[in-house]
């Protein structure tokens, strides 16, 4: 289960994060809508613990421990999962390589045995199958020359393989095409479990006609300042972000 | 009023003309290798030790780095140099045939390799061996002070001359260093490579840390053409060692070279490489990777001379320096006023892994000819911060983030490197280098 309560970001002495507070119990999946700018990727961010933010003031729980202080490598092991709205390529870096790498830190992190090699292979075949990823991509440099589809469908890969606690998708429907979008989105509900919880991350409401999300959370001026079922989510979709910009100015 | 005009010398130079009128009479050779030496030494003696006011030597000042010149490395007898071989761990399991030179004197060699005739150089320049008159031929080294300093006092090493029947032939230069007092050697290697023959040559060099001693030593290779050379060189001298090295190069029409070099040892290093084509349609591959940390100082220097046309060249080297360390590379092509169609690409990229670290880039294209395609690049940078969170986000810890960016950045050049088994050594060494940071 994620807590977050009255949680403060600054920037560069900006604030981005002004007192926000969302609770996700395990199995959820909650999806987070607001306009640009409202704090969705900061707080994307800040979950999974990138340095470039200074936390003022609140408090980030997972299963009742708090984060705050743990290193991103601390929090993956822990079973938090961002997914990139833009993947990062890195050259020279093989996927294969990449992914084991990953994977053997986590398991040697929470004290379980490394992966062999031919099980990784199984593995990631099994997954790259199921997310329609070419083969041949697994031989290439991580997001190396890859599509924005491909790069989408190569995070739910290692999400799919790191079996996270938590995962966050970080607008990932933003560049996919319909079809690469019904991929991603059967990736991700093939992930639903009764021991994961899932922060869907999101502009529009399409998204949502194919991960149906349990909760939607409104996100304006740095907090969450509307909470609902699904059917928020279609609401916002015929009215807009309008009502919210005003009410939290 | 006349004023004298006297040359002052440091304690080293001093030391090593000293040093030269003592050993000269009895260095190997005769009146051609001789007079050889006495022009070489008489190119030190005008200009002394190069400092950092000759645009050559700007970013290492040999004259500041070099305090003293110690004694002249004797040759290690047997015991004594199968222990001191013993000491350095081979580079892999190549199963290569071996040259082996303790504190640059030839030791062992093997002699029974067809189509390959190896001769010790101090035999080769005392019988007046027809391939020494042939030796220090690449104009464009010529001025070069270390080069002439080693042409001057070379007293051992080898000649080695492959002919095409040697098919594809593979050799390993093994030098290992080690005494208990401070030394200078000066091996040369002059290697010729036959019409359409070929040659896989690797060389490393080895040496205890701690022991302050100096080596400045030379390879110099003669292709003929469409010959086909690749040339791995590794430095993983001790820490203390002050290790100057020249590679020349001469290539003939058509010919295939290669040459990467892997420097992560010596607390002063500085590899150059002067490389001529004199026949059309060469291609050229020069790649290196350098590893610094501590108060290291590594240089590499690079004079391609596309000299005729239609020749191709691609350089690729990759520093990463840690702490204090220093790297430089320079790297020069010169596209002469015939030499249409050359095609020249230097790129030399560094990576600062501490706040004190320095990395000197200077890429230089002096272009004398008009349809021509040359291209040079120089970055410096420190490892990216989003790619850094992004694999920490995927449960890499720090320091195995930082090192799968550095094998990643110093993986491109380690393509120059032809055979698997190499590669994968040099890789290992990179691995192992990388592991020592944490």
């Amino acid at each position: 289960m994620l807590e977050i309560r009255n949680l403060v970001v600054d920037i560069e002495d900006k604030r981005i994060l002004n007192g926000l507070d969302l609770t996700v119990n395990t199995g959820e999946v909650a999806a987070i809508m607001g306009p640009n700018g409202s704090g969705k990727s900061t707080l994307s961010y800040v979950i999974a613990g990138k340095e470039d933010y200074t936390v003022v003031d609140g408090e980030i729980l997972l299963d009742g421990e708090s984060i705050l202080e743990l290193e991103p490598f601390e929090r993956a092991a822990k079973g938090v999962f961002l997914a990139f709205q833009y993947p990062l390529e890195i050259p020279g870096v093989g996927t294969m390589t990449f992914l084991k790498a990953a994977l053997n830190a986590q398991r040697k992190a929470r004290g379980e045995a490394e992966l062999t090699t031919p099980d990784l292979m199984r593995r990631v075949k099994a997954a790259a199958t199921k997310l329609a990823i070419d083969p041949e991509m697994l031989k290439r440099p991580l997001n190396v020359g890859f599509s924005g589809g491909e790069k989408k469908r190569m995070e739910i890969l290692q999400m799919a393989l790191l079996e996270p606690s938590l995962c966050i998708l970080d607008e990932t429907d933003s560049g996919l095409d319909i079809d690469a979008l019904k991929i991603v989105a059967d990736g991700v509900n093939a992930l639903r479990a009764p021991d994961r919880s899932s922060l869907v991350i999101t502009h529009y409401q399409r998204l949502l006609d194919y991960i149906v999300p349990d909760t939607v959370h409104v996100m304006a001026n740095g907090r969450v300042v509307r909470s609902g079922g699904k059917e928020l989510a279609i609401e916002l979709e015929a009215n807009g972000y309008a009502d919210y910009r005003q009410q939290a100015a | 009023m006349t004023a004298e005009l006297s040359i002052i010398r440091t304690a080293a130079e001093t030391e090593l003309i000293e040093r030269f009128s003592h050993v000269r009479p009895v260095l190997p050779g005769d009146g051609v290798v001789k007079r050889l030496r006495d022009e070489a030494f008489a190119l030190f003696t005008a200009s002394g030790l190069p400092h950092r006011r000759i645009e050559e030597w700007k970013y290492t000042d040999l004259r500041a780095f070099m305090r003293d010149a110690p004694p002249l490395a004797l040759k290690p007898e047997g015991e004594a140099a199968a222990r001191l071989l013993g000491q350095a761990p081979p580079l892999g399991d190549l199963a290569t045939p071996q040259l082996t030179f303790a504190n640059g004197h030839l030791v062992a060699a093997p002699s029974d390799l067809a189509g390959i005739e190896i001769v010790p150089l101090a035999d080769a320049l005392a019988s007046g061996h027809p391939l020494t008159a042939r030796m220090a031929g690449l104009e464009i080294a010529r001025g070069n002070t270390a080069l002439a300093l080693n042409t001057a006092f070379m007293a051992d090493g080898a000649i080695v001359h492959v002919r095409r029947e040697a098919g594809a032939a593979r050799l390993e230069l093994r030098f290992v260093n080690g005494a208990a007092q401070s030394f200078a050697t000066s091996p040369r290697l002059f290697i010729v490579v036959d019409d359409g023959a070929e040659l896989d040559l690797v060389e490393t060099h080895q040496g205890p840390d701690g022991l302050a001693y100096q080596v400045n030593s030379a390879v110099e290779i003669v292709a003929g053409a469409a010959a086909r050379v690749s040339h791995v060189r590794v430095n993983d001298e001790g820490l203390g060692a002050l290790a100057v090295s020249t590679l020349t190069v001469a290539l003939g029409a058509g010919t295939d070279f290669k040459s990467f070099a892997l420097t992560k040892g010596a607390s002063v290093a500085r590899h150059q490489i002067f490389l001529g084509c004199a026949g059309e349609n060469a291609t050229i591959a020069l790649g290196g990777a350098t590893m610094l940390r501590g108060r290291q100082h590594a240089d590499t220097t690079l004079l391609l001379d596309h000299a005729v046309p239609h020749c191709t060249s691609r350089e690729l080297f990759k520093t990463v320096v840690d702490d204090e360390a220093v790297g430089v590379f320079q790297g020069k092509i010169i596209v002469r006023p015939h030499a249409q169609k050359s095609d020249g690409r230097m790129m030399s990229a560094a990576l600062l892994l501490s706040e004190g670290g320095t990395m000197n880039n200077k890429p230089e294209l002096e272009i004398f000819a008009d349809d021509v395609q040359c291209a040079h690049g120089a970055t410096c940078g420190a490892l990216d911060d989003d790619l850094l969170f992004y694999l920490m986000a995927r449960g890499l810890p720090r320091p195995e983030a930082e090192a799968l960016m550095v094998e990643a950045f110093l993986g491109e050049p380690l393509e120059f490197v032809v055979r698997d088994d190499v590669r994968d050594a040099l890789a290992g060494l990179a691995a192992t280098w990388l592991s020592e940071r944490r």
